[in-house]
């Protein structure tokens, strides 16, 4: 797939940095950030990646804390726990925050920032403010969510907000509900443009595209997506936000409007905003798997240009949220077809993994394992996906907790998994500690078990016709929902030993060295965490990223000297 | 600084230019295009929105809110025209003409000027405002987010200019500053000749 490499792995380059450092007249940067620079507008890449993945990882907290009280509310079939419009708040900002504060920004925003330059040899993105910018877009979005709950008790119309009901409902939550949206989504849109001009102008001179580590490729994907679909959201929200606030009538129909063309903008970004939440992590899963299973990737161009087929057909597919909209027949079909052929490289991916995973030397590290347990769940989620796609079935299953357990299922089961399977992996490289593998199986086997009982029951609770988005509900579905809860209530705890894990190997865990895990991607190569501007000298490329078991390779060893490996 | 520069002040730019991170010049120009390319998707929304009304109302505009043709057929013109002047004000300063770039980047404030001068003339003159219809919230909205575009064009000229009473700041090696602005301003001019022919000439064809 690559050509022959040469046995010395990336060869110093002849030339040196030539930033001046302080003592030369130059305003040389400090050797280590201190923990107070991370709270700061700083620009660089890597405490930009710590400060999303931090920010969404509290987030996380805070939109499962929701989650865990509406299961409450729905252990019993009556009303008794939240008052209704508090259910109804609870939903829709759970949805909000897990995807735009807590999925996009974590995968994103983090991974995307720590990862990209240094998987390319960059010393920095191409636009270290705008980066920083559109880091701190996200808190103020957080607090003005938090803020709609003082102000009108949240906003209640569910994390599309369809009108009528967002128009009637809540208005001043809503509004904030809006304006928030508009700056994840500015924010998102200036990260893109970070990501695109970075991946496609600054790798170092010896790194071809197919020599570019696949989330990279993966990353190209995302951007594309969330340039041409966010836009499109912020057109919907400036429009709602006239419509509640300025007297406009875009989407009143007693005055001429219309609110399905509301579902379409809406669905225009946020179908392809489910692909913003996987293709990331698709990314993470093609550079987890072939290091914990010592072989190379098989497939790294299908892999890679089946990003770029997501993506494509990724923007032609939205209408299968709107089956039961008054959609004409033609586009129902149209719409159906285009769906089931998103199927077709998503398969090439798991094919894929799958094909790399088979005959290798496979370490059940905790990584390894959210990797592995990502592919179970996202393939059940994906033939649920494929279900619904179809529009009979859809119409039949539709709005109620069927939904619900496929989305689950693949943004939990998938994107959640891909995150923490990520955080496992790249925690030495951003910390320069290893995280504890004890704790680390114990999350995984609580959250594995979690996500199952949790999650598969509503399938069966959506065939027999539960509605989603209730508080109250027919007592038949009672057993089941109170499997479900106690499916959430596992979820809740699985998440103790992970935080606790991360906080206390952050401070005392074991030291990573650069390259802990023996992988071939340029990340490693340098120190662990690494330095201001990544690397002393440029590292050069000289082989690919995943050629591991092929040839007796010079690994750079745990304190940073070539040792002859035995098994890359 | 007119006249052919010298070595000096070449290296005195190139000096300055990588204090100020300007290696990634070209960069920037790159990051502006596709992050222009996005916002256009933002002003498609609004123009599907509008098309979509357009086809499923019989009467649009409606009776009481035609829109106005002979005002914005000469704002069109001096916008389009404008990037064209903004064109020779960049043409200048990649030849070293700094007074060249100033002269021609006033001119086009001030043709930017007029033309939300003419905007709002128009506006106030219409006798319907954004509240009335479905096709004045259509109207308004979409013209007043490109008015907020062609404000923030001449925001970035005016600041290009501002920086340019330095008489070393930009020249022919570094002009990434009035390329950017004049790439965006292109980009308001493209915006509005869709929306032109959208949202006023459309209403010819009935």
């Amino acid at each position: 797939m690559f050509k022959p490499f040469n046995k010395t792995r990336f060869m110093a380059q002849a030339e040196v940095s030539i930033k001046p450092t302080e003592d030369q007249g130059g305003h040389g940067h400090p050797d280590k950030w201190k923990w107070y620079d991370y709270f700061t507008f700083n620009v660089d890449h890597k405490v930009i990646g710590i400060q999303y993945l931090v920010t969404s990882f509290l987030f996380y907290l805070v939109g499962g804390f929701m989650a865990v009280l509406m299961r409450t509310e729905l252990a019993t079939p009556d009303s008794d726990f939240l008052s209704p419009e508090l259910y109804n708040a609870f939903l829709t900002n759970h949805g909000t925050i897990m995807i735009f504060l807590w999925i996009v920004p974590a995968a994103i925003g983090g991974f995307g920032n720590f990862l990209i330059p240094l998987m390319i040899g960059a010393r920095d993105m191409a636009f270290p403010k705008l980066n920083a910018i559109a880091f701190w877009l996200n808190p103020p979005a957080g607090a003005l969510l938090a803020a709609s709950f003082f102000f009108g008790g949240g906003a209640q119309s569910g994390w599309t907000s369809y009108p009528p009901l967002s128009e009637i409902t809540a208005n001043l939550p809503q509004t904030l509900w809006c304006l928030a949206l508009i700056m994840v989504g500015t924010s998102s849109i200036l990260g893109s443009v970070n990501f695109l001009v970075t991946i496609w102008k600054m790798r170092v001179p010896s790194m071809k595209w197919d020599q570019m580590p696949l989330f990279c490729w993966a990353m190209v994907a995302t951007s594309i997506l969330a340039l041409f679909a966010t836009p499109v959201l912020a057109a919907a929200m400036v429009l709602l936000l006239f419509d509640i606030n300025f007297g406009t009538s875009f989407f009143k129909p007693d005055a001429g409007g219309n609110v399905v063309v509301y579902q379409h903008l809406f669905w225009f970004y946020s179908h392809p905003a489910v692909y913003l939440m996987i293709l990331p992590i698709f990314g993470i899963m093609s550079e987890v798997i072939p290091v914990h299973a010592r072989k190379p990737i098989f497939g790294y161009k299908a892999i890679a240009y089946s990003s770029l087929t997501i993506c494509l057909v990724g923007l032609f597919v939205w209408v299968h949220h709107m089956f039961t909209s008054g959609t004409a027949p033609w586009m129902r079909i149209f719409f159906t077809i285009s769906t089931l052929i998103v199927a077709v490289p998503t398969g090439v991916k798991i094919f894929s993994w799958v094909a790399t995973l088979w005959g290798g030397k496979i370490r059940y590290t905790t990584a390894m394992l959210f990797a592995v347990g990502l592919l179970s769940m996202f393939v059940f989620g994906g033939l649920s996906g494929v279900t619904l796609g179809a529009a009979p079935f859809d119409i039949h299953v539709h709005d109620t907790y069927y939904v619900v357990g496929h989305f689950h299922y693949v943004l939990f089961g998938g994107s959640v998994f891909g995150i923490y399977s990520g955080v496992y992996h790249w925690f030495p490289k951003i910390t320069g500690r290893m995280l504890n593998e004890t704790l680390g199986k114990v999350h995984f086997v609580l959250t594995f078990i979690g996500t199952i009982l949790t999650f598969t029951p509503m399938h069966q609770l959506g065939m027999q016709g539960m509605p989603r988005r209730v508080a109250m509900y027919d007592p038949q579905f009672a057993d089941l929902n109170q499997l479900v809860t106690v499916g959430a209530y596992i979820l809740a705890v699985s998440v103790i030993p992970f935080y606790f894990n991360v906080l206390w190997s952050w401070r005392s865990g074991k030291e990573a060295g650069p390259n802990p895990w023996n992988a071939l991607t340029m990340e490693w190569t340098t120190d662990s965490p690494p330095i201001i501007e990544n690397w002393e000298v440029l590292p050069v490329l000289t082989h690919g990223p995943y050629e591991y078991g092929m040839d007796k390779a010079v690994q750079v060893g745990p304190a940073g000297e070539p040792t002859e490996a035995t098994q890359v | 600084m007119q006249g052919a520069i010298d070595s000096t002040t070449a290296a005195a730019a190139n000096g300055h230019a990588v204090e100020a991170h300007e290696e990634h010049q070209d960069l920037r120009v790159l990051g502006l295009i596709t992050f222009l390319a996005s916002e256009f998707l933002m002003f498609a929304g609004f123009f599907a929105v509008f098309l979509v009304f357009r086809g499923s109302n019989a009467e649009w505009p409606p009776k009481e809110t035609e829109v106005e043709l002979l005002l914005p057929a000469v704002n069109t013109l001096i916008l389009v025209s404008s990037s064209w002047v903004i064109n020779l004000g960049t043409k200048a300063i990649k030849k070293n003409d700094l007074a060249g770039m100033r002269k021609w980047f006033g001119i086009t404030v001030a043709m930017g000027a007029v033309f939300l001068v003419g905007q709002v003339y128009e506006y106030m003159n219409l006798g319907y405002g954004l509240r009335t219809n479905l096709f004045s919230n259509c109207f308004y909205l979409t013209t007043g987010f490109h008015g907020a575009h062609v404000f923030i064009g001449l925001v970035l000229i005016l600041g290009v200019l501002w920086r340019s009473r330095r008489a070393d700041h930009y020249s022919s090696l570094a002009h990434t500053g009035p390329e950017m602005a004049e790439i965006y301003w292109h980009f308001v001019d493209v915006v509005w000749i869709v929306l032109f022919s959208l949202i006023y000439l459309l209403t010819l064809i009935k």
